[in-house]
This record gives C-alpha cells, sequence and structure tokens, in this order.
C-alpha cells in the first residue's frame, strides 16, 4: 500500500495554513508546510511533494516567483501547483497562470472545494504521468 | 411753184472742134489752176454762159457723205438760194435723182407733161436741162456721185454742145479734186486724231467713250489698263478686267438716263496690284453723229485722295478725342486738387505761386471783400515762410524736400504747425519747371499724438489688468488641474483600497468560513445538533459577507472602467442553457414552471460572454427568488433589424411598485429588506447588471406591477461597443 499524497501547504497567515493542513490531514493526506517562498522552494525540493498549495503575497520570496523557480527545476517541474489567492482581481489569477501554476483557487473558499481542487490535479497529474 | 416736167432733151448738133479751141484750152486751163470744187463750178458756169448760150446755170453734187445732192454753186442764181439747194438722194424717184443717174442731158419743160411730180429748183419754173457731170474714171461706182448742170437757155433747142463738154470736163475736175480733198481730209483727221489720242493718252486719268450700248469706242491707256486685258495677260489680271467692265457698264447704265453729265463713285480693282481703286467718274453724253448718242467718260483716280480725306479726318478725331481726354485730365485734376484738404500750391522757378487749391488759398490769400489789417499780415508772414522753404528747395539738390512750417492761420491767428513736403517737377534735360508743395496741417497730429499716448497709457494698464487677471486664471487652472489629478489619484486610491479591503477582508473570512466547515465536517469531533445549526448561521453570514464584498468590488471595477470586456462569438440559446443549468438546484426547491423560448431568426452576438452570462443568472436568480408560485419564463427575441437582441425575464412574482421601480437599479435598492435577508441577496445585483449592460452597449428595462409580477429585459446589440 503506497503512501498517501504529499500536499505542500505555502501560506504566510497561520490560520490558513492550519485549516488547510488539518483539513486534508483529516482527509488522509499527508501535509508539509513552508511560511514563507523561500521555505516553500527548500521544502519542495528536500520532499518533492505530489501537489503544492501556493499562496501568492508571501515574504522573502513571493508566490509568483516560487513558483516560476519552480516550474524552472526539473525536479520539481512535474508537480501541479494550485494558486490559493485572496485577490480577487482577474489580473491576479492571470499573473499566477503566467508564472506557471495549474489553477487558481479564490479564498476564501470551503475546505470541500479546495480538497476537491487537490485531487482534480493529482487525478490530472496521474493521467498525464 | 412752177410746174416742171421732164422731157427727153435733144442730142445737141455737132460742132465743129477747131471754132473755140481758145475758150476751151482757156477753160481747162483755168479748172486746172484752180484747186477748190465751187469756183471750178463757177468757172465753168460763167464760161457755159460766155460761150455756150446758157442763161442761167446751177451745179449741183451728190455728197455721199451726207446722203444729199447739195447747191455748189449758181449763176443768175441768188447765192443763198444755191446753199439752200439740197435734195435727198435716197428719194430714188426724184426726177433730179433719176437723171443723175441718167448718161444723157434731160429735159424738163415748165408745161406739157404732167406725169412727173412737181418739184422746185432754185432756177424757178423755167424748163432746163439737167445736164449729168462725167464721172472721172477711177471713181466708177461713184462715191462722190455724179453732179448735175441745172441750166437754161436763151433758145428752146437742144443742148449745145459746149455743154457736154463743159459737163465732161467739170465733172473730171470735180471728181479729181473731191477725192483729192477726200484724200486731203483723211491725212488731216488722221493726224488729228493723233493729236486727239495723244492728249488723252497723255491724261493720266482714263477717259473713254461709250457708245449707247457701252461698247467701248475710244479709251486712253489708262482705260486700257483698267478695261481691257489681252489674252497674253494673266488670268488674275483678266478676272480684273471683266470686273471693272461689269462695274463700269452697270455704272454707265445710271449715268445714261438725261442729257447732263453726271458724277458718282465707282470702286474698281487695279489690274496690275489688286488693290481697290476708288474713281470719281465724269460721265456726259455727247452725240457721236445724227441720231447716235454716247457717253464720254472721265475716271478721277481718288484712293489716296480719299484715304488722305480719312486720314484727315482720323486725324482730327483723334485730335478732338485728345483734346476731350485732356480737358478730362483737367477737370480731374482740377476736382483733385480742390477735394484734398490739405494746401497743394505750384511754384515757379522764380518762387512765384502759379497754383494753389482752395486750401491753400485760405492761408496764403485774403479773402475778397474782407480787408483786414491782422489777416494780410499773416498771410504776408506765411508767404515769407514759405517763399524762404521753396528757394531752399531748388536750391537743393534732392528732388523731394520735407520741412516744418510754423504758419498763422490769417482768420484766427493761431500757429499752425505745418509738414511741407516738396516736389521738384524737372523736365527731361534735368530743367527745374517747378515745385509742387502739400501742406500738412500738424496741429491734429499733435492732438493725436497727445491721444495716442493716453490711449497707450490706458492700453498699458489694460494690458496690466489683463496680465493680472491670466495669472490668477493660470493660478485657478494649476489648482484645478491639481485638484483633478488628486481626485484622479483619490480614483485610484480607492479602487486599489477597495481592491486591498476586499483583499484584508477575504483573509479573516477565510478563516471563518475554514473553520467552520472544518467543525462542520468534524475534522474537530462530533457537534450536537445546536453546534451544528449555530455554526451553520456563521457559515450563512459569512458566504453573505463574502458576495457583498465581490459584488463591491464589482460595481468598483466598473467604476473605475477596470472591468475588462472580452468579446467574443456568443448564441445566445446556449448561454441560457447553462444559465439555466447552474440554477437548476434553485428551481429544484420552488414549485415553478421554467420556460425558455428563442425566437428562430435570433442571429448569433459579438460580446462578453461572461458578463452576459452574469446579468442573465442575477435576472432569472431574482425572478427565482421573488415568485413564490407561477412561472418564470426566458424569452430571446431580436427587432426587425436584427442589430437588437432582446432577453427577457418574465415573472408571475410579487412585483415592484411604480416608486421602487425608480429605485431598485440603485446599488442597496432592494425594495424590501426583509426579502434581501430571507433570500441572501447583496442589493447590489440588479446595480451592477445595470452597469455591465451599458459597458456592452445595451441596458435593462423594467416592466412590473405589484403582486402581478415583473418583466427584466437585457437589449444587446449584436455586436459589443
Amino acid at each position: 500500500m503506497s503512501q498517501p499524497p504529499l500536499v505542500l501547504i505555502v501560506d504566510d497567515v497561520d490560520h490558513g495554513r492550519e485549516i488547510c493542513a488539518e483539513y486534508l490531514e483529516f482527509r488522509g493526506f499527508r501535509v508539509a508546510t513552508a511560511a514563507d517562498g523561500q521555505e516553500a522552494l527548500d521544502k519542495a525540493f528536500a520532499l518533492i511533494p505530489d501537489v503544492i498549495l501556493m499562496d501568492l503575497s508571501l515574504p522573502i520570496i513571493d508566490g509568483w516567483e516560487a513558483t516560476r523557480r519552480l516550474k524552472k527545476d526539473e525536479r520539481t517541474r512535474e508537480i501541479p501547483v494550485i494558486a490559493l489567492t485572496a485577490h480577487a482581481l482577474a489580473s491576479a489569477h492571470d499573473r499566477a497562470m503566467a508564472a506557471g501554476c495549474d489553477s487558481v483557487v479564490t479564498k476564501p473558499c470551503l475546505p470541500r472545494d479546495l480538497e476537491a481542487e487537490v485531487r482534480r490535479q493529482l487525478g490530472a497529474h496521474a493521467r498525464e504521468s | 411753184m412752177a410746174r416742171v416736167v421732164q422731157g427727153k432733151s435733144r442730142a445737141a448738133p455737132a460742132r465743129s472742134p477747131g471754132a473755140d479751141v481758145v475758150p476751151r484750152l482757156e477753160l481747162v486751163e483755168a479748172l486746172l489752176a484752180e484747186r477748190d470744187l465751187q469756183p471750178c463750178a463757177g468757172i465753168a458756169l460763167r464760161w457755159l454762159v460766155r460761150h455756150a448760150g446758157v442763161e442761167r446755170g446751177l451745179c449741183v453734187v451728190a455728197d455721199s457723205d451726207s446722203g444729199k445732192l447739195a447747191g455748189l454753186s449758181g449763176i443768175g442764181v441768188a447765192a443763198a438760194a444755191v446753199d439752200e439747194f439740197s435734195l435727198d438722194l435716197e428719194d430714188t424717184t426724184h426726177p433730179l435723182v433719176v437723171a443723175l443717174a441718167s448718161s444723157e442731158p434731160v429735159a424738163f419743160h415748165s408745161s406739157g407733161h404732167a406725169l412727173l411730180r412737181p418739184f422746185e429748183t432754185p432756177l424757178g419754173a423755167v424748163s432746163f436741162h439737167a445736164v449729168p457731170l462725167a464721172r472721172a474714171a477711177q471713181n466708177g461706182n461713184g462715191e462722190l456721185g455724179p453732179g448735175l448742170l441745172l441750166l437754161t437757155s436763151s433758145d428752146d433747142g437742144p443742148v449745145h454742145e459746149g455743154v457736154s463738154w463743159v459737163a465732161e470736163i467739170l465733172g473730171v475736175r470735180l471728181t479729181s479734186l473731191w477725192h483729192h480733198r477726200v484724200q486731203m481730209d483723211e491725212r488731216r483727221h488722221k493726224r488729228e486724231r493723233g493729236w486727239l489720242l495723244g492728249i488723252i493718252n497723255a491724261v493720266t486719268d482714263p477717259i473713254l467713250l461709250t457708245d449707247e450700248v457701252g461698247r467701248i469706242l475710244i479709251a486712253n491707256a489708262g482705260a486700257e489698263t483698267l478695261l481691257t486685258a489681252d489674252e497674253g495677260k494673266s488670268e488674275g489680271r483678266r478676272r480684273a478686267v471683266a470686273l471693272n467692265n461689269m462695274l463700269f457698264s452697270a455704272s454707265l447704265f445710271t449715268a445714261a438716263e438725261g442729257n447732263e453729265p453726271t458724277r458718282k463713285e465707282l470702286l474698281l480693282v487695279d489690274p496690275t496690284e489688286g488693290q481697290d481703286l476708288l474713281f470719281e467718274v465724269l460721265s456726259t453724253p455727247v452725240k457721236i453723229r445724227a441720231g447716235e448718242a454716247g457717253v464720254v467718260s472721265v475716271l478721277r483716280d481718288v484712293t489716296d485722295l480719299r484715304r488722305a480725306s480719312e486720314q484727315i479726318e482720323e486725324n482730327y478725331r483723334k485730335l478732338r478725342a485728345a483734346e476731350v481726354e485732356a480737358r478730362a485730365e483737367r477737370d480731374r485734376l482740377d476736382l483733385i486738387l480742390n477735394s484734398v484738404l490739405d494746401p497743394i500750391l505750384v511754384t515757379d522757378p522764380a518762387g512765384n505761386i502759379v497754383l494753389m487749391n482752395p486750401p491753400a488759398e485760405r492761408m496764403f490769400t485774403v479773402a475778397r471783400g474782407r480787408r483786414n489789417a491782422d489777416a494780410e499780415r499773416r498771410v504776408r508772414a506765411n508767404d515769407a515762410v514759405f517763399t524762404s522753404f521753396v528757394s531752399n528747395v531748388y536750391a537743393g539738390q534732392s528732388l523731394r524736400w520735407r520741412g516744418e512750417l510754423s504758419l498763422l492761420d490769417p482768420e484766427t491767428g493761431n500757429a499752425v504747425p505745418t509738414e511741407a513736403i516738396s516736389g521738384k517737377v524737372v523736365t527731361k534735360h534735368g530743367e527745374d519747371t517747378a515745385i509742387v508743395t502739400i501742406l500738412h496741417d500738424l496741429t491734429e497730429a499733435v492732438e493725436k499724438a497727445q491721444l495716442y499716448e493716453q490711449i497707450k497709457r490706458h492700453s498699458e494698464e489694460l494690458r496690466e489688468k489683463v496680465r493680472e487677471a491670466t495669472a490668477e486664471l493660470a493660478e485657478q487652472n494649476e489648482l484645478l488641474r491639481r485638484q483633478a489629478f488628486e481626485l484622479e489619484q483619490a480614483s485610484a486610491l480607492k479602487s486599489q483600497f477597495l481592491a486591498n479591503v476586499s483583499h484584508e477582508l477575504r483573509t479573516p473570512l477565510n478563516a471563518i468560513i475554514g473553520y467552520t466547515h472544518l467543525m462542520l465536517e468534524g475534522v474537530s469531533g462530533d457537534l450536537t445538533t445546536g453546534q451544528r445549526d449555530k455554526l451553520n448561521r456563521v457559515d450563512s453570514n459569512a458566504r453573505h459577507l463574502l458576495a457583498i464584498i465581490n459584488d463591491l468590488l464589482d460595481i468598483t471595477r466598473i467604476e473605475s472602467g477596470k472591468m475588462p470586456i472580452q468579446v467574443e462569438r456568443v448564441i445566445l440559446a446556449e448561454l441560457i442553457d447553462e444559465v439555466m443549468a447552474e440554477v437548476e438546484p434553485l428551481i429544484a426547491r420552488t414549485k415553478l414552471a421554467v420556460t425558455r423560448a428563442l425566437a428562430p431568426h435570433v442571429p448569433e452576438i459579438r460580446t462578453d460572454r461572461q458578463k452576459v452570462k452574469q446579468i442573465v443568472l442575477n435576472l432569472l436568480s431574482n425572478a427565482l427568488k421573488f415568485t413564490p408560485e407561477g412561472s418564470v419564463a426566458i424569452a430571446i427575441d431580436a427587432d426587425a433589424s436584427l442589430e437588437e437582441i432582446a432577453v427577457a425575464v418574465a415573472d408571475t412574482g410579487i412585483g415592484i411598485s411604480e416608486d421602487n421601480q425608480r429605485t431598485i437599479f440603485e446599488a442597496f435598492g432592494q425594495t424590501d429588506g426583509s426579502y434581501a435577508k430571507r433570500h441572501g441577496g447583496t442589493g447590489l445585483g440588479l446595480s451592477i447588471c445595470r452597469r455591465l449592460a451599458t459597458i456592452l452597449g445595451g441596458r435593462i428595462s423594467l416592466q412590473s406591477r405589484p403582486g402581478e409580477g415583473s418583466t427584466f429585459t437585457l437589449y444587446l446589440p449584436r455586436r459589443a461597443r
């Protein structure tokens, strides 16, 4: 029996990280968290997660830049990145997609909907690979 | 009147030829010595009386020129009677004419024979013999016609032998003399004709004589040049001559009327040069000979005369015109001089004023009848000043001279500052002939200068005021610009602020919704029914708050013009299906009959698919929310031109009062607050819908009656602006 998928949750807001982590663990995923862009990159390269939930407004390295670097690196290029943002403007979505994100989810969102998106990205990735 | 009868004369008895030889020789000698016809006849008649028994006698000769038998000489007959005798030779039945043709003497008796008609002779009513004169041998056909000797004798016997002899030698002699005379005449005529031709040819004017029908009988050289042309001459010349003949004949034809000389003009062509020649034709009717009339025409070439006369007329006319023009010019000049208000003076080199206009007269003369010592003194002073100025001008080299003179008004004595401008009138040879001076009263100019200064000062003040006002305006402009900039910035800041607010509100809201759901999903363990209910209320309110935040964000974006529009091809039927699918859960919760009707001719449109969908979704949601029972119908139709498409959402719901219809599209314009709470609306939906419709180039209209239902219609252009 293989291990459950590992989700890297990147958010500088504690409760944001906590809600996601707690819910996804409750729903059977393995979870790792990072509070800024640099930590996200470190953990991503170290752990090679199955999917990354990326907040965009982050300290040190913002989510857009972190995504660009992940998508540039061979080790992490294939990992789906779901942007998670409280920016409701279309421009924020466009910038996220341009940076390499695979999809965008606007906060606030229901934990249930977030899990559905994670599963959708994992499925798509699984079908591709 | 004697009755004379004719009878055959008896033959004269023969005489011995030697009896009167000497007188006969003397007669012959006398006849040969005489050269004229008449004396010859006289000598012969006298001889006959002396030697041949003749009493009285008459010699008559036929003159073929005149056609008469005329008396030549007589003896025992009055000379006048001889001259008067004349008998027409054409009267061939006349006994004398008959006798003329006879070769024998014919005796006429005063009585006895009544066979012949009576006739007269200068001899009277006596018996006589008519003895034909012999014809000259060389003149057998008798141009001189023969003549007759009409003789009476003392005895009534036959003709004396001497008579026949005399008739013979006299006939021969007369014939000879006649011929001689004719020859002489001809020679003379020829000579005279030569002279006449010489004379008329010497006249350069064409002269000619024409007969009754216009034929040219005589023409001089000048006339021949004009009117005759040989075969050898050029075609042009012959034509010209033919034309001249025609013109000349025509002129003669009219001239021939009457007997008076006529004078007329005739235009002919010079056959040599070809140009027109004007002639004055003097035509005089003449008698050529008995019963034959003609016309002598003298043509005088008046072409040059006419040309000269025309030239003189033309010159005269020009002269008149020039004179008129000169007069007009002078009048104009006078008019100008007199109408110029400035004094103008013309002076000769000696400094005398030769011409001035009325304004100058006012300054330099004293009005007649207004003798005034002061005025005269001032005029003299003015004159002195002016003369001095003019003499300077003459002395100077330049042609124009300007100076200022201090003159006095002769009337008032006021000083008149005057500007003088002089120009020299110089001949071609450089001599000064006159000076023209125009004076200009500077009094007004001085006043004007003062006035100008005043105006300048006022203008300066005005300019200063304008400058101040402009500065103030600029300041205000700057202020306004700054305000506009600030407003713009404020607007941008507002948008940014709202975006930030939205972001900052979303983060805690995310926590609220997130934790609520963690608990509702049982992450933190089981919940009691009460706890679940309360958490559901938290969730519901948090979502309502989120909807309000989203709508506010939309309005902000529309108002700041930052709502992006993506125009694409839209098939409304498909879009309506999508909307209905999305509200399916809502529909399922009601008992409403929801229908969709699509007119067949509705075309595809180009618009922003998401915006249209948002509007229709909003309208349909509202219809479902505010219709407790009945139906909701969606109808899509297009106008006749297919340029405007209507999406109508009609319900049988609670309806909207007229008052509320006016405010329903405003933000938070929902009719009843309790409904908003009950149905979870933000109160911003219709406001957003109307704004979105506007930015797509469309509009939303509303028809409603409270209690009966509402119809919201979205009108869209076929192509979004």
